[in-house]
Order: C-alpha cells, then sequence, then structure tokens
C-alpha cells in the first residue's frame, strides 16, 4: 500500500502533467506601497491607531524612568518580568523590580525589547531566543517595548532583508505584534485585551 | 463534520425567518463591508496588489508538489517533522499518534477549518484526551455545541445574552452580560487552560516553503499561546497552504486582514519555525505539521483550480446577498457562502450539495470583493454544467431545459413563442398590468407579483430600432442605446411594488 506522502504528491503530480517545476516569476514589488519620509513619525501614528502607546523617542538610560511613569499613571504594578536581554538597565533606579526569565501565568507586566520596528503599520517585531523570550509579550496584562529608532524599517520586506543581513536562519518564533490583544467575537465588538496583554506601551530609543 | 447540506433550502427558509439571527446578520454585514472599504482605500493602489497576489496563489499552485517538498525538506533541517494525509480519517489517526508518543492528556486548541473538516475534536475525545477551543468564538461554540457559521466570525448568529446564558450555565459564576466582562471570563477560565495543556493544535494561514515556516494571524493571542505553552505543537493545514517566500507572504498579509475584518494588519502574525532551540527559555520542544489533501488535489488541473487560490479572508460571504439573509448554518458545511458553495461540493461531494451551487444570484460581488481574484461565478456555473452533465437535476428542471434549449435553437420558434408567450402573460395581467399566479412560476408569485411583459418581445424591438438607426447614421449605432421614454419605463418598472 502506497503511504499517504506518495498517494498525495502522485495526485499533485498527475494533475500537474508530471512536469518540471517552472519557477521564474515577474518581479512584484512595483505593486507593494512606498513607504516614504520620517519613518519614525509614520510608525508611532499607526502605532496610535493600533492602539499601542508610544512614547519618546528618549535616550536609552531614561527609558526606565518613563516606563515606571507610564506604570505609575495607570496603577500598575512595578514588579515586571523582563527579557534577559535588558536586565542590565537600571530598573530598580527607577522603581521597577524585575525578573529576568521566561513569564509565568501570573506576571502583570512584562518588559521586551524588539527585533526591528515596521513603519508601515506600526508594528513590533520580537524575535524568540535565548535572551529574548516570547512569553515575555504574551501572558502579562502589560506589554512593554523598548524600541531604538534606528531599527525602524519601512516595511516587512525590509524586516526580512534585516533577517536574513543578520541571522543565518529564522528563529523558532518570529513575532509581528501590532498593539493590545483584541477580540470582536461578540456581536462584532472590539474589545482590547482577549489572552494577550490589555495594553502595549512602546518606548521609542535614540 | 457530519456534511448537512441536503436540507439546504427548508434551513435557508427557517434562517430567514429568525429575527434574532437577521439582527445578528445586519450587523455583520455593516461592520465588515465598511471596514474591509475602509482599509483598502488607504493603499495606495489595490489593483496591482490583488494581481501580485492572485499570480503568487497561482504560481504557486502550477508547482505545488515543488513548493510542498522544499517546505518538508526545510522543517526537517529545523528540527520539525511534516506528516501527510490523503484525508480526514488519516489526520486523526497521524494525530492520535503524535499524541499517544507524547503521553498528551489535554489538548489547547486555535481556529482552524481544517480541523473541523476532519472533525478532529471528536476524534481526540474518543481517545480520551481533553480538547478546549481556545478562539473566544470557537470556545462559545464549543460549549454550545454548534459548528461555526462564519469563518472568521464564528459565532456570529448568536449575541451577547445567548453567550452569556451559556457563560452562566458553564462557569458555574454570577451572570454577566457586558461584551468586555464575558471577554475577561473567557480569558481567566482559559488561561489555566493553556498552562495545563500538553499539546497545542493550530492551523495555518499560510506555509512557507523556503523556511519551513508556519504563520499564523490572530488577533487574540490565543494562537500564539497554543503554540508556544505547550510541550507539543502540532499545526495542521490544508496543502494549498504553501507559498514560495517570506516576500510572498508579506505581500498577501496586506489583503488577507483587510479583507477579512478591516484590520491594516493582525495583531499577532507568527512565523513559526521548528521547536524550541538549544538555551531557549520557552517554546514547545516537539514542532509537527500534517499537511491535509482530503479532496484538494482533485481539484488542480481542472477549471475549479483557482478555487485553491483561497486564503480564507471571509470577504465573499460579508458580500453575498445569499449569505447575508440566510447565514452560515444553512450551507451546511464547514464553509458557507460563495466560496463554500465551490468548495462543499469540491471537497465533500457532489452528491448532497445539490443546491449550494445555485445559492446565488451571479450579482458578482464575491468575485469583486476576492483578494486573490478568484472567478466564484464562474466555479458556480462550472458546477452547476456538472450537475446536468451528470443529471443530478431534478426531472422536471431537466425537462424544462430541454424544452429551452431546444427552441433557442430554432430561432423561427423562438421568435413566435415568445410573441405569443408575451401576449399571453399580458391577458393574464389584465387591467392592474401585474401577474399575481403564474401556473409552474408559484415560487416567484408567492412574495411578489411579474409585471407584465410590454407586450412586444426583445427581439421585436430589436429589430425595430436596428432598422432606423441604419437610417439614421448621425446618431449612436448601438441598438442598446435607450431612449428617455425607455428609461422612464424602467424606473417604473424597478418600482413595482412586492405584495
Amino acid at each position: 500500500m502506497k503511504d499517504d506522502r506518495a498517494t498525495v504528491l502522485d495526485r499533485i503530480r498527475s494533475a500537474s502533467g508530471r512536469r518540471a517545476a517552472r519557477l521564474d516569476r515577474a518581479s512584484n514589488t512595483a505593486a507593494l506601497p512606498k513607504i516614504e519620509g520620517d519613518l519614525a513619525a509614520r510608525f508611532a501614528e499607526r502605532a496610535v491607531l493600533l492602539s499601542s502607546d508610544v512614547v519618546g523617542p528618549l535616550a536609552e538610560a531614561d527609558a526606565p524612568r518613563a516606563v515606571a511613569d507610564y506604570l505609575r499613571s495607570r496603577h500598575l504594578p512595578l514588579d515586571a518580568v523582563c527579557w534577559p536581554a535588558l536586565a542590565t538597565l537600571h530598573w530598580r533606579a527607577s522603581g521597577i523590580e524585575t525578573s529576568a526569565r521566561a513569564a509565568r501565568g501570573d506576571d502583570l507586566v512584562g518588559i521586551t525589547g524588539a527585533f526591528c520596528g515596521i513603519a508601515e503599520t506600526g508594528t513590533l517585531l520580537l524575535l524568540s531566543g535565548d535572551q529574548t523570550p516570547a512569553t515575555v509579550s504574551l501572558l502579562p496584562e502589560t506589554h512593554v517595548a523598548l524600541l531604538p529608532a534606528k531599527r525602524l524599517v519601512a516595511r516587512m520586506e525590509d524586516a526580512w532583508s534585516l533577517l536574513r543581513r543578520e541571522h543565518r536562519a529564522p528563529p523558532r518564533a518570529v513575532n509581528f505584534v501590532s498593539g493590545p490583544s483584541r477580540t470582536a467575537d461578540i456581536e462584532q465588538t472590539v474589545t482590547l485585551g482577549a489572552h494577550g496583554p490589555y495594553r502595549v506601551l512602546i518606548v521609542l530609543t535614540n | 463534520m457530519k456534511l448537512a447540506a441536503a436540507d439546504f433550502k427548508s434551513k435557508a427558509a427557517t434562517n430567514l425567518a429568525n429575527p434574532s439571527l437577521q439582527r445578528a446578520l445586519t450587523r455583520l454585514q455593516e461592520r465588515f463591508v465598511g471596514a474591509r472599504a475602509k482599509a483598502l482605500a488607504e493603499l495606495p493602489a489595490v489593483a496591482p496588489l490583488r494581481d501580485a497576489a492572485a499570480d503568487i496563489r497561482a504560481h504557486t499552485l502550477e508547482n505545488l508538489d515543488h513548493y510542498l517538498t522544499q517546505f518538508e525538506q526545510r522543517v526537517q533541517e529545523s528540527g520539525g517533522k511534516v506528516h501527510w494525509a490523503s484525508d480526514a480519517t488519516a489526520v486523526n489517526r497521524i494525530l492520535l499518534d503524535i499524541a499517544r508518543a507524547y503521553g498528551v492528556r489535554r489538548v489547547a486548541k486555535s481556529k482552524s477549518m481544517v480541523t473541523e473538516e476532519c472533525a478532529v475534536n471528536e476524534a481526540l475525545g474518543a481517545a480520551g484526551i481533553d480538547v478546549v477551543e481556545t478562539d473566544l468564538g470557537e470556545y462559545i461554540l464549543q460549549l454550545a455545541n454548534e459548528p461555526p457559521s462564519h469563518i472568521v466570525a464564528p459565532v456570529v448568529h448568536k449575541n451577547k445574552e445567548e453567550i452569556a446564558d451559556l457563560f452562566a450555565q458553564h462557569h458555574q459564576r454570577p451572570r454577566q452580560t457586558g461584551i468586555p466582562e464575558l471577554c475577561r471570563e473567557a480569558r481567566e477560565i482559559l488561561r489555566p487552560k493553556f498552562l495545563a495543556a500538553d499539546m497545542g493544535i493550530s492551523g495555518a494561514n499560510f506555509l512557507i516553503a523556503e523556511t519551513g515556516s508556519a504563520l499564523i494571524v490572530t488577533n487574540e493571542g490565543n494562537g500564539r499561546l497554543c503554540t508556544t505553552l505547550p510541550r507539543v505543537h502540532v499545526a495542521i493545514t490544508g496543502i494549498e497552504k504553501v507559498v514560495p517566500t517570506l516576500e510572498d507572504v508579506s505581500l498577501l498579509l496586506r489583503l488577507l486582514p483587510r479583507s477579512a475584518t478591516g484590520q491594516s494588519i493582525t495583531n499577532y502574525v507568527s512565523v513559526l519555525t521548528g521547536p524550541k532551540r538549544a538555551g531557549d527559555l520557552d517554546g514547545p520542544e516537539h514542532f509537527h505539521v500534517i499537511l491535509v489533501d482530503n479532496g484538494r488535489s482533485h481539484l488542480l488541473g481542472s477549471e475549479l483550480q483557482p478555487m485553491l487560490r483561497c486564503i480564507r479572508c471571509g470577504a465573499c460571504m460579508n458580500h453575498c446577498p445569499v449569505y447575508q439573509n440566510i447565514g452560515g448554518h444553512a450551507y451546511g458545511w464547514v464553509y458557507p457562502g460563495p466560496m463554500g458553495v465551490v468548495l462543499t461540493p469540491s471537497l465533500a461531494g457532489m452528491s448532497g450539495t445539490i443546491d449550494l451551487p445555485n445559492a446565488s444570484t451571479f450579482c458578482g460581488a464575491c468575485a469583486d470583493v476576492c483578494p486573490v481574484k478568484i472567478p466564484l461565478p464562474d466555479l458556480m456555473r462550472a458546477l452547476r454544467t456538472r450537475q446536468w452533465q451528470g443529471q443530478m437535476r431534478s426531472r422536471g428542471e431537466r425537462l424544462g431545459l430541454a424544452i429551452w434549449a431546444a427552441m433557442a435553437m430554432r430561432p423561427r420558434l423562438y421568435a413566435l413563442a415568445t410573441r405569443v408567450a408575451a401576449r399571453l402573460l399580458q391577458l393574464m395581467a389584465g387591467r392592474r398590468q401585474s401577474i399575481k399566479v403564474l401556473p409552474l412560476g408559484g415560487g416567484w408569485t408567492r412574495v411578489r407579483d411579474l409585471p407584465a411583459p410590454a407586450g412586444r418581445t426583445f427581439r421585436d424591438l430589436y429589430a425595430e430600432r436596428h432598422t432606423r438607426q441604419i437610417n439614421r447614421p448621425q446618431e449612436d449605432h448601438s441598438p442598446f442605446a435607450v431612449s428617455p421614454s425607455a428609461k422612464r419605463g424602467q424606473h417604473r418598472a424597478s418600482e413595482q411594488r412586492h405584495k
């Protein structure tokens, strides 16, 4: 008996007349929207439309205080789980207690960096890794992301170019994050905070 | 999911008479149709993007074996495993083998229409494995033990009062009716289930051949949780979902969320490649992909092949005047609306789906809004032709069409018959100029009057006007040019009152 792999591939190949692959294609880059002008301004404008909060650009050393101000102003806890990659910033001096690890189900604030930001849509791109666990941007009710302005790219395609330049292969998870989690399943009414964060703060740094 | 499309007409009639469903469908149409138009309008040019999107999908289907085997190889290189399933039985066999191999007792599942096709939940349940749907809509349906009625908004047919009743009954908590409160309650109930799950099951919106990645879009974040927290992640998706490159998928992602929900981008787009790497602090230890055929390969090489370009945005159903009035359950399987009336007979078979390709007015709205330009009305017509050729239509319909065909091939007879018929109908209409009862046309006259024909046939008018225009060459040569008086007549006809 043929196994399922052989069966399925045989059906596909007999439908195409068993010809060799024809992989030549015309370029479609002309169809893509052009993103011009100040990337940081475009990014911030689009991110706010997606219900993210944006502060900065400010010096990276000032980021912990900006985060603490945001958390205090919204009466949110000052205990946070944080990417090990960001553990060396002076969080405690700003009143934030951080634990550098993957997130647990009961963490309320998660602090991450980002691989890059996409100006076209106001989207963060996060890569999983040993210093950048994916759960930190997902399980807590508040997600804070530090994004250097020089890591802004125009489009998703530019993010892939950056990834190809800097990494040999994609990590386990490439997560594009565009604001707080949401659902419109009940009566098509958008509600922020479904299974992921209720709010996302993006701190743009110089 | 069991096919239940045979009683399409009676279900459609029931749904038309259901005021709560009608309100829900009106709401869906108002939100989704407007949101899509607005989201597409922010793009500088939509037409070239749709052309490029259709080209990507068509190119991939032309070389499907190449891209699927490339995908398989890349998955293996990144430490995952690909399984091929020729049908639903194979999907469930493979899935249960994986579950047994890792000692899986609890499963958290993200929304997937392919798993609805294959009745995966029933198979896991029968094996004693606890499955929870985690998309809010799908979770509500699991509590209610109902199938989805829309591929993007599965619980569109229920209002918040009905959902509040279900939650109160199943959660043993005080009943609340605010939408944010209901969402919070579902979050609190489901969070421990994510954390306790041994296996996460997801679909995949796309598979990326060059990297061996599964791409998943979700707004709620449940897709990310299902594919990050459990020890095992299994992505189950159709063989047609593969695309060549990351750039291809980026182009398609400009159209998918805009067409589906009117978002410029879905909240979470996750590109998942293999299991947890050495040193990673989170992520599944095992990564499996099940490639599902289940009838899809039969469409390849046929006139229905363009259907496999579908990216499951649901725009065709949101814009379909039939779906907008009868809702998704009437279609009797996983896929409703225009894409469903083509896909269901193609995947689940022609028998038992006889009404589906006919559930269309051929208005063409579905093809107009399709982001990958699937000619849906043409595909419905192809299925109708197959039904005719396979003698699957009723004897009365076949006889009627045979008579019409015989006449249409004899122009003189046809001219005479239409002239007689027009006179006859005019006589029947009497002074009121409308027909209230028509033999063999009860389906029409039960709900509206038939306006009386003008007395002269199209052919007569055409011949007369054509002669007149040849004599007056300075005017519009087209015999279809409408005179001011004819325009007024059209206007009156369109104002005919319903009974």
